[in-house]
Parts: C-alpha cells; sequence; structure tokens
C-alpha cells in the first residue's frame, strides 16, 4: 500500500515529516503536544507544526474518509465545527504491518474542553450558559440538516463569548446530513444529549467539580426545553388577524435578537384575507458577527459582537457621529478604541484570551471600576489596570486540549465501544 | 418482550419516485434475532431506522407487539438502539453507570436499584457493583456499558452495522459475542449488515432486502438452499453461486459444451412462460469433477486454484470454442468449483465438473423467480 496524505498542499508539506509508519501510540514524546488528550474511543495525540496545533486521531479508514468529509460538508454549511485538515492513509509498520488511518483536524485555538471550565468549581449561571450554547448549536447543526448521533459535552468545543459561551462540534463520526431532518431524528438526538449530559454533570457531582445546588437531572431536562423554545421560534407558523402586520417585524426582531438572519419569509393570507400566517423559511445564525465583520473586520463570536457594536453605538453617539456613514464610524470606532486596547495589552498576555474577549472584560472593567470611584476612568486606564490586575492572573487558554491531570483515564469519561466487545 | 411488525410500510424520501422502502411486510417474533441484509441503498438502514422512529413511515404501519408505534416518539417506543457507543463515567460506581440513565427517566429507587442487580447478574458484574470502572478489566468495561442498553428492559434491541469499524479478525470474535449474548438475554434484535457472512452467522432468520424490496426471509440455510430468486442466489453464499443463463434444448440446459439435465416440471414451466432459455445456478461445493467422457458435464479451464488448507477453489473459463459467448451470459466473470484440498488439478488444465443431482437451482428468465424442480 501506498502512504497518501490528503490534504491541503501548505499542510501536505509539513505532515510529510511526522512517522506515519508507527502506530499513534507508540509516536515519540518530541513529536507531541505535551498536553492531556481529549476524550475519544480512538487513539488520540496533538502535535505542533509551524505553530499550528493539530489532532490526529487513529481509525479505520472508511470512517476516516467519513468523518473528514462530514467536517468539510459542515464547514461548507458555516457550522461552528473543528476543522479537518486531511486524512492520511495506506500507513504500514516497517514490517509490512496494516496501520489504520488518521484523521487530522486543526485545533481550535482559545478553545475548552468542558472539563476544563469545570475544573474550576462551576456556579450554576456558567452551567446555564454551557446549556445554552449547547442548545444554540444543536439547533444550528439540526437546521443545516445534520443528525448528530451522539451529542454531549464531551463531544463539544466551547469558546469564550462576552460571558457567554459559543459552541463547536468537535466529533462528526456519528453524524449524517440529510435534506431535511424527521422530528423523530431531532427527538433521538435530544434524548441523546439528555441522557449524555446527566451522565456527565453526575460525574462531575461525584467528583466534587459541580456546585451541589446544581441538580444534573433538571439541568439536562433543561436542554430539551430550551431547545424547544428555540425551535419552534426559528421555525414555526405564526397565525395573526391582518390588522396585526407589525407581528411580522416583530417576528425578525424575535430572531435578529437570538441571534439570527431571517433571509426569507414565508408569508400566506387566507382566502377570506383575514388571517396572515407567517414562517421563517431561511435563518442564518450569526447576525451580529456578520454585521460586526462587515464594518470592522473583527472576526467575533455572536454575543461579542453585540457588545462590540453596542459600544459602536455608544462610540458614535458620545463623538456626535450618528447621522455619519456607518462604516466611516465604524472605522474611526477601531482607530480610537478597539486596537489602541489590543495593542497596550502585553505580548505575553495575548495568549489568555481572544482580542474581541479582552475587549469585552475591559469594558466591563471599566464599567465597574468607574462605579466604584464613582467617575469614568477612561478606556486606556481601564485596560492597563485590567491587563495588569486581571488578565495576568488567568490562565493561558490558546491552547487547552483535554482536562487537568496527568491520566486523563483517571478524571475523564473514556468511552466504551459497543464493539470492542471481546 | 415483543413480536415486531412491518405491515406494508414504505419510506419515499421527498423528491424521489421510487421509495426507499417499499410495501415492507415482515414479522419479528419474540426473542429473535433478525438479521436486515443486502447491497447499500437497499433500504435496511432506513427499514430499521423506521423501527428506531428516525425515519417518518409514508404508508403502512409498525407495531411492536400490539402497539401501534408508526408515530411515536422514539423514546416512547421501548426500544434500544445499541449502535450507540457509551460513555462509562471513572467517578461514579458501576451500579450507578449502569443505572442512571433510569433516573433520568424518573424510575423510582427500589426499581432501579432492582433492574441494576438483575442485569448485574446477567452480565457477572454482581462483585463489582461498588466499585469505579477504572477497577475493572477492559472486557468487564464494556458488559458495564451494555448493562446501561439492558436495565432499561427494552422490547427490542435495535444494531445499525455496529461492527463496521473493526478489523476482520476482530469482528469475527465480536459478533459471535453478540449472538451469544442476545441469546442469553432472549431480547427481540433487529441487525442490520452489508456483509452476508455476517448475517448468515448471526441471524436466527435473516431478511434480504433490495432496492427497498424484501427479497426473501428465510433461516440461513432456507436462504442458503432455496434462494426464492437470481439476486438472493447471487448475494447469499461465499464464494458466490455460479450463474449462468442456459438454453433448454431436449430437456437439458446447454450452453457451449456444458450440458445439465433439467427436471420435466423445470422444462414444462419454462415453455409455459414462453421461454427457451432458463437461468440456471450452482455453487462452487455443488460441482465435482467427472471423468471427461461421462455426459452432461461442465468443462472448465483452470485459471486459479486457491488453497485454504481445509477447502481448494478453482477458479476458471468455459471450456469450447464458444466461450466468448458464454461470459456474456454468466453473471460473473469466472467459474467457481470447489475440489478436494489433496488433489487440486493444475493451471491450465481442462476438467469437467457436474452438479451433484439435486443442487441445481433454476430461476426464471423473465422474473428471476425460482422455478422449483
Amino acid at each position: 500500500m501506498e502512504l497518501r496524505i490528503l490534504a491541503a498542499p501548505r499542510e501536505q508539506q509539513a505532515l510529510l515529516d511526522l512517522p506515519w509508519d508507527m502506530s499513534l501510540e507508540q509516536w515519540p514524546e518530541w513529536y507531541l503536544v505535551a498536553l492531556p488528550r481529549g476524550i475519544s474511543r480512538h487513539v488520540v495525540r496533538f502535535t505542533r507544526l509551524n505553530g499550528q496545533v493539530y489532532a490526529l486521531k487513529e481509525i479505520v479508514q472508511s470512517y476516516a474518509d467519513r468523518e473528514y468529509q462530514m467536517l468539510r460538508d459542515l464547514s461548507r454549511l458555516d457550522v461552528p465545527s473543528v476543522q479537518a485538515v486531511g486524512v492520511v492513509s495506506g500507513r504500514e509498520a516497517p514490517d509490512g504491518t496494516a496501520l489504520d488511518a488518521i484523521l487530522v483536524t486543526r485545533h481550535l485555538q482559545f478553545s475548552l474542553p468542558y472539563r476544563a471550565l469545570f475544573a474550576r468549581m462551576m456556579r450554576r449561571e456558567t452551567v446555564d450558559r454551557l446549556i445554552d450554547a449547547l442548545v444554540v448549536l444543536i439547533a444550528r447543526l439540526h437546521l443545516s440538516g445534520f443528525f448528530w448521533g451522539d451529542c454531549s459535552l464531551s463531544n463539544t468545543l466551547f469558546r469564550r463569548d462576552a460571558g457567554a459561551f459559543a459552541a463547536y462540534l468537535v466529533d462528526a463520526e456519528t453524524g449524517e446530513l440529510h435534506d431535511a431532518l424527521s422530528n423523530g431524528q431531532r427527538a433521538h438526538d435530544l434524548d441523546t444529549a439528555r441522557t449524555n449530559i446527566a451522565g456527565e454533570m453526575m460525574d462531575l457531582l461525584a467528583a466534587g467539580q459541580l456546585d451541589e445546588s446544581v441538580d444534573p437531572v433538571a439541568t439536562s431536562n433543561q436542554v430539551v426545553k430550551r431547545y424547544e423554545a428555540l425551535w419552534s421560534e426559528l421555525t414555526e407558523w405564526e397565525a395573526f388577524d391582518v390588522t396585526e402586520r407589525w407581528r411580522i417585524a416583530r417576528r425578525v426582531e424575535r430572531l435578529n435578537e437570538l441571534g439570527f438572519d431571517v433571509d426569507e419569509l414565508d408569508i400566506v393570507t387566507d382566502i377570506g384575507g383575514r388571517t396572515i400566517r407567517v414562517q421563517p423559511k431561511v435563518v442564518d445564525p450569526g447576525h451580529h458577527s456578520r454585521r460586526l465583520l462587515r464594518l470592522t473586520g473583527i472576526d467575533a463570536q455572536e454575543n461579542q459582537a453585540r457588545r462590540l457594536l453596542n459600544d459602536l453605538d455608544t462610540y458614535a453617539a458620545v463623538t456626535d457621529q450618528q447621522g455619519e456613514d456607518e462604516e466611516i464610524v465604524a472605522n474611526a470606532w477601531v482607530m480610537d478604541c478597539f486596537e489602541p486596547v489590543i495593542r497596550n495589552i502585553p505580548r505575553e498576555l495575548r495568549g489568555k484570551l481572544e482580542a474581541p474577549e479582552i475587549y469585552h472584560e475591559v469594558l466591563e472593567h471599566r464599567w465597574y471600576d468607574s462605579e466604584r470611584l464613582g467617575h469614568d476612568v477612561g478606556l486606556a486606564e481601564a485596560a492597563r489596570d485590567y491587563a495588569e490586575t486581571v488578565l495576568r492572573h488567568k490562565p493561558d487558554e490558546l491552547a487547552i486540549l483535554g482536562g487537568t491531570a496527568a491520566d486523563p483515564a483517571e478524571t475523564q469519561p473514556f468511552r466504551i465501544s459497543w464493539t470492542d466487545l471481546q | 418482550m415483543a413480536t415486531v411488525t412491518y405491515d406494508k410500510a414504505s419510506r419515499i424520501y421527498p423528491g424521489q419516485d421510487n421509495p426507499a422502502v417499499d410495501s415492507l411486510d415482515l414479522t419479528i417474533e419474540d426473542g429473535e434475532f433478525l438479521v436486515l441484509v443486502g447491497p447499500s441503498g437497499c433500504g435496511k438502514s432506513t427499514s430499521l431506522r423506521m423501527l428506531a422512529g428516525l425515519e417518518e413511515v409514508d404508508q403502512g404501519s409498525i407495531r411492536i407487539g400490539e402497539r401501534d408505534v408508526t408515530h411515536m416518539p422514539p423514546k416512547d417506543r421501548d426500544i434500544a438502539m445499541v449502535f450507540q457507543n457509551y460513555a462509562l463515567y471513572p467517578h461514579m460506581s458501576v451500579s450507578d453507570n449502569m443505572g442512571f440513565a433510569l433516573k433520568i427517566a424518573g424510575t423510582p429507587k427500589d426499581e432501579i436499584r432492582r433492574r441494576v442487580a438483575d442485569a448485574a447478574k446477567l452480565l457477572d458484574l454482581e462483585e463489582y457493583l461498588d466499585r469505579k470502572p477504572k477497577a475493572l478489566s477492559g472486557g468487564q468495561r464494556q458488559r458495564v456499558a451494555m448493562g446501561r442498553a439492558i436495565v432499561r428492559e427494552p422490547q427490542v434491541f435495535l444494531m445499525d452495522e455496529p461492527l463496521s469499524n473493526l478489523d476482520a479478525k476482530l469482528r469475527v470474535s465480536t459478533r459471535t459475542q453478540i449472538a451469544s449474548l442476545q441469546r442469553r438475554l432472549g431480547i427481540t434484535t433487529v441487525y442490520v449488515t452489508h456483509d452476508q457472512i455476517e448475517a448468515m452467522t448471526m441471524g436466527d432468520r435473516v431478511a434480504v432486502l433490495k432496492d427497498g424490496l424484501l427479497q426473501q426471509v428465510d433461516t440461513p440455510l432456507g436462504l442458503f438452499d432455496k434462494p426464492q430468486n437470481v439476486f438472493v442466489a447471487g448475494f447469499i453464499g461465499s464464494p458466490a453461486m455460479n450463474i449462468a443463463t442456459f438454453d433448454l434444448v431436449d430437456g437439458n440446459a446447454t450452453l457451449g459444451e456444458s450440458s445439465v439435465p433439467v427436471p420435466p416440471a423445470v422444462s414444462a414451466a419454462v415453455k409455459e412462460e414462453g421461454s427457451d432459455t432458463v437461468t440456471l445456478g450452482f455453487r462452487p461445493e455443488a460441482l465435482e469433477p467427472v471423468s471427461s467422457e461421462s455426459e452432461g458435464g461442465i468443462p472448465i479451464v483452470v485459471d486459479v486454484i486457491e488453497e485454504l488448507g481445509a477447502d481448494a477453489f478453482v477458479y476458471g473459463q468455459p471450456a469450447g470454442p464458444t466461450s466468448e459467448l458464454q461470459s456474456d451470459r454468466m453473471r460473473s466473470e469466472t467459474v467457481i468449483a470447489r475440489v478436494e484440498p489433496r488433489n487440486v488439478p493444475a493451471k491450465g488444465a481442462k476438467v469437467n465438473f457436474r452438479v451433484r443431482p439435486g443442487n441445481e437451482h433454476f430461476f426464471s428468465v423473465k422474473t428471476g423467480a425460482r422455478i422449483e424442480a
């Protein structure tokens, strides 16, 4: 068999140098990033090439090819997921033994496995925010016709999002892409999510890593409730009297508020012309983050974008530029506010949080400090004080890859495959 | 425990003309291990998912026992899908790992305890219930994971290609394990695979599907001995059955130099449908070498010999000047014959075989259906 590396040219070059003739478990340490590995039913290792961290998963070739294709499709659909880089197949040990294929994905910078988040004793509100992020992710996947099959906190990565979280799909192994999902498929995904999340929380509770006030069963039931509310807002027909036409605009506003853009609305009037029925047809998540990107070129999560846009609006009002062209004001805001704050963060602290998250925290810091001192401390001073008193004491989150203990088998759920039955 | 009944159940995907599953009529007995098998796109997975509630049923109905589950949400159907991988939680005891899903479902504590104890007994895990998964061996951990499915006491187990991500060797040992566990539990099980060998070795009965249509459902031996049509004949068995279209001449099926006697009943049936050809199938192991003089033989020129120790197979071409014409009539590129492993012919040799009487399979050229001798 020939060794075959299916990947983009730039990454192919870098990947060539890895010891593909060894099973992943035997790779010498100097190839690996010395961080605890994540949770998977397969052997997973991390390596660093050209300053970028990659995850490698050893898996039967047909599964590697399938998951690679699936992750590519998801990224084409703009679903938040880890990015597939390539598949290495046709591997052989020096003695001619065939080795399984390896799926290569790019590690998502500043992403956090839930175990890393919970390692610092989590409060109830934080748990709720994690759950909300996961619910939005499931709904987005379902809108795209993706049936997850194994939805859980373990199969998700979280990125900070202005005090909340944005969730990313990590494991697409059991996933399937359909034109549209049946109610049964959605219900099954939720039932799996509910069971897995309750299990994961009960385990954290047993490990003493979860506040006693958090009830795993109630929390996991919440997933179903919140999902259903979001799903009906996203997809359901709404009927009202012809005189209440303002309700169309209200529906769109509510969806914007949830972070979704409405590209197409289906509006039907009954024969008598008395009742209007409305259903969103095409909804696109990322309402605020798209707007921020268009205006400023800053790539941020949805809530971060909302926060930054609010600050931009405030800036326009304070500097008396409300009538100005939106893009000109945005440009001025970047030069006067955003960039100076980020530029003044000492270089060694920049790996701790993403730039939009830092800016959000500086805004928070400014608010609290100003309130405490009874006068506005100003953006520059708030940024300086925040960097020294807050950011410096935060852990580095650029590349957290696993839990916190050296032996993940002792602290993390491990996956048992029915198929490994011996 | 319960029976499963597909009653003319169909699934038609929007925008598609042909149903993915077409009027499936199938009854699975209480405690039975039924395997759905067929090539990709045959509708086997869709059939399973209709039962699971993941795919809608557009026509017909599905019952579990006496309950009509056609439009019931998945979680209310009392089924367990064992194609999922279960997580084990390191800080929870074995008994909590097995029983926690019941807690979510609101099952009373006493009931959870009873079910976990029952499952533990069945899985030989009784003495480990208070331990953490870490303290268990690999095999024991796997049994805990299975315990999670068992404590739900489902009416039906569903498995969708559970062995497809294993290498060939592990697949063989694992399929035996699954089959024996299923027999111990006695829970009605529906199992999907594309691999006919897996189907034949595991199922009490096997349902063969193609293009959304059920071709035949029978015991493994029934499928092997009496395939009801050409498709089943070619699909079941390894190496595959030799199948070709023969001319019907004077009570014999002939093709090139080959000639096989045809029972009168078969000749009559062929004539009745106004045909003068018949599809003849014979398994590699139904062939035996005969002296070249004897009549009614199938002469083959040997290409390749596959010696497996206990078995040997001859792969060859039909002999004779018109062999090219013959290969057009054959379903496969070669004729395969099982021969005595201690007495194999040489490469290039011409060997005359005959079909052991009674081991011929006749099918209508027009419909592909079996013609009984």
